[in-house]
């Protein structure tokens, strides 16, 4: 059974995961049930009365009442009872704690940014400490996008103009998806975020530091991850196509020309302002839609994302 | 019906008419001024498969483009165009005009008895606004394209490029010519009946047609609005549905959803109403339930405008707003599952053959079984909040929107194509294209329940590895179905090929339109039918004067 | 029906699918009435974003309800009620065999509807300068296209009633445009208070 479970919903992230996964696995018997007997009832009826001799005349069995009411009344309370089951966990999943931790996240095409209550900021990571309530406070700074942690069961309409929040109470440490559900235009679907529940000391320990592993990994290998996970990839591709922003490939050294007709050798400096003030220089042929990302990279990542650039040639 | 009491001319005029309506009259112009409902019926019925050609032909791309993830054949700009126009297509151009405006306008008047629809110049004006709004919509997709998604959710679809404003336009003037449609089918059912023919003497196709021509009528008027403030928007800044203009996206919602939700009966009522003629012929068995499957219909016609809110859960709105529009949703489920019993039991004690209609008709019970059921799974708030806009969504609506009302209207096709053309179709052809559209269909879209309760979002023109084995099993059934659709193109165009030889009723219905000959004549009838007796009285032998 | 002219009426006007005059009459009206609800929907659909404006940018609201003149409105509503009185009068004659006074009643109800485009025309030629408040759009899209439908709709029943098209046989065109013409009366009777009056 559990695996028939794990195979059609995937892992669980919360105990709230498992509410919503029981209520599910119910409705899939429910209706695996009231399909068999469609199917049975359909089959059996076509086919013992199948047509044998032409011209016969049927019998007039215009209507049973008792029959009809029978099928009216018992889909009747069934569906409401899972009206009421769904609803009610519903509503228990969307009050927040007083003690969850509040986290902001701004959506904008085609990013996640997280601030935290201490001030750090992150894109396209999320880190929480695993058994404590999370809210997170959500909007958007262009269009409609929707933040959806399908292990938590959970997901909102991030929009435009409105704060929303989003509850829920990790339980399974480790790495979990989040996507974009509300389609907003071109990368829609390369609009992920990871949800890192950690352990509280780990994660009282990431805020002040970081990522453990930037330390120890070669520059260029934390490029790589900075590119995947900061978002530069939703934008600028790495095998020399033209995508939103200009190729990374072959970047380094290259001669670009701007918008107001100056250019410039690419060089670390002019990558760090890039990335700190994106409209300074606009790049001929490409739209000034680059967001700032200024204060969002350590100093090891900005050194990272400049040397994963120069490697590509 | 049981027995057609002849009753002498009442007009003067109209004998010289005895011709078929096929050959009253020549030439393309005949056919562009006619106000014959016939000749309208089978021009929308043209125009509306075409239309439904190209939108396969998009979903095959899009099914294509998802073997693998990333780029498989285009580009994600072009994917995000392609499935705006395959749902904009599918919904608007082709299946809301499908079963009615082009089958009812061709079955509807004969049934009744009638000689044309109430206002006929009316109909050939829709037929021409429909054209004009087809029209639009290819102007906006070759200057331009769409990337909105059908729904045009705001503020996305008031800032991005392309022909948005000129895609709206087009579904605005499909709006129009789909009102006028409502407006002349229930001006007709509730005028222009047989003498002798009470409500409850109709056949059910009626009745459902009836509920569509209402929702249609009602329902329509708001999107129109709706779509004219987002035009009014885009072209002259008032903030209406954008933020940043002081607007409220999710007004849209409400407004788009207040159509659309209803609109998605106008899709599945007509479907039904098929099913209900389809089910009693093959069967040759009166039907279980006559008045519940009637008032069934105008129930969810009725329901379909208070549950707009169920497509909102995750919007934003109000706990109170979910609860309730949770609540009525879920009494659908109940004319739903009245009316598939009954049809179920109508063939107890029956005579049942298994033409290609009924192969359908069989396959639309089952289809229609799963997409009503997963509507249970949508309507609990919790397990929707969980599903909402991943690939479980465009398996139920594929479900109900194309297993059941595409597979009735194919029925439906299959069932009255005898009497629109006069030929009789391949039968074993026909059976085992019903056979490949089935498991094509299923294979299709069944993976999709998986994908999307495992997570997988819909609209996503990438997607992680662990979706791909799913998703390609999902792509290799939509080749099964286009291999069903192309047999399916293949011995229809054949029959029409052939000469004419298909006799008057060759199911052996009891309905007014097997009375009269295949092709019908231009007035309908040679006499004006005067019915005693309901439309199903298969217990009773076939009564004198009549012609079957 | 017993009456030549009644013959003569139900023949010339009378559809082939119709089995008699009154079957046509009445599917008619109901086409209409089927219409005119089309439009109220549409039309409130209009208003429901109306209200909705009106809650977001209130001093918008006033300030353009400032700029439009409330004697000007009063007197504009008085001509389109009178104008449906005298629509009113016309479809009565037409029924009656009265095809003088027929074609009296529907001049005069042209008459009425010229008189209030006119004033709108100059309500907005001399504020137009003041840029364009939102209430501008709805007033355009309630009063800029349902009365010039309706004028164009009167002029040609009134050619036919002039041509002696109509009589207490077959006055349909009369009935239904008749019907039309009252909803753009409602209409603007709804729209003054909410554009004129508020405050």
């Amino acid at each position: 059974m559990d695996s028939i479970r794990h195979w059609m919903l995937g892992p669980q992230g919360s105990a709230y995961a498992n509410d919503v996964d029981v209520l599910y696995m119910f409705l899939v018997w429910l209706s695996v049930f009231f399909f068999a007997l469609i199917v049975f009832l359909t089959v059996y009826f076509a086919w013992k009365y199948r047509r044998r001799k032409e011209g016969v005349l049927t019998p007039n069995i215009s209507h049973n009442l008792a029959l009809e009411l029978l099928w009216s009344i018992i889909p009747l309370i069934i569906v409401m009872g899972i009206f009421f089951w769904g609803f009610n966990d519903y509503v228990r999943a969307s009050v927040a704690p007083n003690d969850a931790i509040e986290i902001h996240v701004t959506a904008k095409k085609w990013l996640w940014a997280f601030e935290y209550p201490d001030g750090t900021r992150t894109i396209g990571n999320l880190h929480v400490p695993v058994n404590r309530p999370v809210k997170l406070i959500l909007t958007s700074e262009d269009v409609l996008h929707d933040f959806y942690i399908p292990s938590m069961r959970q997901k909102t309409d991030v929009i435009p103009g409105r704060f929303v929040d989003l509850t829920f109470t990790p339980t399974v440490a480790g790495k979990h998806q989040v996507f974009c559900a509300e389609y907003c235009g071109k990368s829609h679907s390369d609009m992920m975020a990871n949800l890192y529940v950690d352990s509280p000391e780990v994660y009282e320990k990431w805020l002040v530091e970081g990522d453990e592993e930037l330390k120890t990994m070669p520059p260029v290998e934390v490029g790589k991850l900075v590119y995947e996970n900061k978002g530069c990839n939703s934008c600028h591709s790495i095998d020399g196509s033209k995508n939103t922003g200009p190729s990374f490939k072959g970047l380094y050294g290259r001669v670009e020309k701007f918008t107001d007709g100056t250019s410039i050798t690419v060089d670390d400096n002019y990558i760090t302002e890039s990335i700190n003030n994106p409209q300074a220089k606009i790049v001929a042929g490409y739209e000034p839609v680059m967001p700032t990302f200024q204060g969002l990279l350590r100093i090891p990542e900005m050194r990272g994302i400049i040397a994963y650039i120069k490697e590509l040639k | 019906m049981a027995d057609i009491i002849t009753t002498p001319h009442i007009s003067g005029h109209a004998d010289h008419h005895d011709v078929d309506y096929l050959h009253d009259g020549k030439g393309l112009k005949s056919w562009l001024t006619t106000v014959d409902h016939k000749r309208i019926g089978v021009m929308y019925l043209w125009s509306i498969l075409f239309m439904f050609f190209l939108g396969g032909v998009f979903a095959m791309m899009i099914r294509l483009e998802l073997l693998t993830p990333k780029e498989t054949i285009m580009s994600a700009e072009t994917y995000n165009k392609v499935f705006t126009l395959h749902g904009a297509i599918m919904v608007f151009l082709f299946i809301i005009p499908s079963v009615p405006a082009a089958l009812a306008n061709f079955v509807l008047p004969l049934m009744l008895g009638a000689k044309d629809v109430a206002f006929p110049k009316l109909n050939l004006f829709s037929w021409y606004i429909y054209m004009a709004g087809a029209f639009i919509a290819v102007a906006a997709m070759v200057t331009g394209g769409v990337d909105t998604g059908w729904t045009f959710y705001t503020p996305y679809s008031t800032t991005t490029d392309g022909s948005v404003a000129l895609m709206t336009f087009a579904a605005f003037v499909l709006g129009f010519s789909s009102i006028l449609t409502g407006v002349n089918f229930v001006a007709t059912i509730h005028k222009l009946r047989a003498p002798g023919m009470g409500w409850f003497d109709m056949p059910l196709f009626c009745w459902g047609i009836y509920a569509t021509a209402l929702i249609q009528v009602l329902a329509t008027p708001v999107l129109a609005i709706t779509l004219l403030l987002l035009i009014m928007e885009r072209t002259f800044g008032i903030g209406i549905f954008d933020p940043k203009l002081g607007g409220d996206p999710v007004l849209f919602q409400h407004f788009f959803w207040f159509y659309s939700h209803p609109a998605v009966y106008i899709m599945i009522l007509p479907g039904m109403a098929i099913i209900s003629e389809i089910i009693p012929t093959f069967s040759q068995k009166t039907i279980f339930g006559y008045r519940a499957i009637a008032f069934s219909s105008v129930a969810i016609a009725l329901v379909s405008f208070i549950v707009w809110g169920h497509h909102m859960f995750t919007s934003g709105q109000s706990q109170l707003a979910s609860a309730i529009f949770s609540f009525i949703t879920f009494f659908v489920a109940v004319p739903s599952a009245i009316k598939t019993f009954n049809w179920i039991v109508t063939m107890y004690k029956g005579s049942v053959a298994f033409n290609a209609p009924m192969l359908y008709a069989l396959s639309f019970l089952l289809l229609f079984g799963i997409g009503g059921l997963t509507g249970i799974f949508l309507g609990a708030v919790s397990v929707d909040i969980h599903l909402h806009d991943t690939y479980f969504v465009v398996a139920h609506f594929h479900y109900v929107m194309m297993g059941s009302t595409v597979i009735a209207f194919l029925g439906g096709l299959h069932y009255w194509w005898p009497k629109m053309f006069g030929r009789m179709y391949s039968e074993p052809a026909a059976r085992v294209a019903c056979a490949l559209v089935f498991i094509g269909f299923n294979a299709t879209f069944l993976p999709q329940f998986v994908l999307g309760s495992r997570g997988m979002p819909r609209r996503y023109y990438n997607y992680l590895p662990e979706f791909q084995a799913l998703h390609q099993a999902s792509t290799v059934g939509s080749w099964i179905l286009g291999l069903g659709f192309l047999i399916m193109a293949g011995y229809l165009f054949a029959s029409l090929r052939k000469k004419m030889d298909a006799p008057a009723n060759p199911w052996h219905s009891r309905t007014l339109e097997w009375q009269t000959s295949s092709p019908p004549i231009t007035h309908n009838f040679h006499e004006i039918p005067a019915v005693g007796g309901g439309p199903y009285d298969y217990y009773r032998p076939v009564g004198n004067g009549r012609n079957a | 029906m017993s009456n030549t002219t009644h013959d003569v009426a139900e023949h010339r006007f009378r559809q082939h699918h119709f089995a008699t005059a009154e079957q046509q009459l009445d599917t008619s009206k109901i086409g209409m009435w089927l219409f005119l609800a089309t439009e109220i929907l549409m039309f409130g659909g209009l208003f429901v974003g109306f209200g909705l404006m009106q809650g977001v940018y209130p001093e918008a609201w006033v300030a353009g309800h400032h700029h439009l003149d409330r004697v000007l409105g009063a007197v504009n509503t008085v001509f389109l009620l009178c104008s449906s009185f005298t629509m009113v009068m016309a479809v009565h004659y037409a029924s009656t065999d009265q095809k003088s006074k027929t074609v009296m009643n529907l001049g005069l109800t042209l008459g009425f509807a010229f008189a209030f485009l006119v004033i709108k025309y100059f309500e907005y030629s001399h504020k137009f300068h003041d840029g364009l408040l939102p209430g501008r759009y709805f007033n355009l899209a309630a009063v800029g296209g349902p009365p010039q439908i309706g004028i164009i709709l009167i002029s040609w029943i009134m050619v036919r009633a002039n041509r002696g098209d109509f009589s207490s046989a077959y006055y349909t065109p009369v009935d239904l445009i008749g019907l039309y013409w009252h909803l753009v009366d409602l209409i603007w009777i709804y729209l003054f208070p909410l554009l004129y009056l508020v405050s």
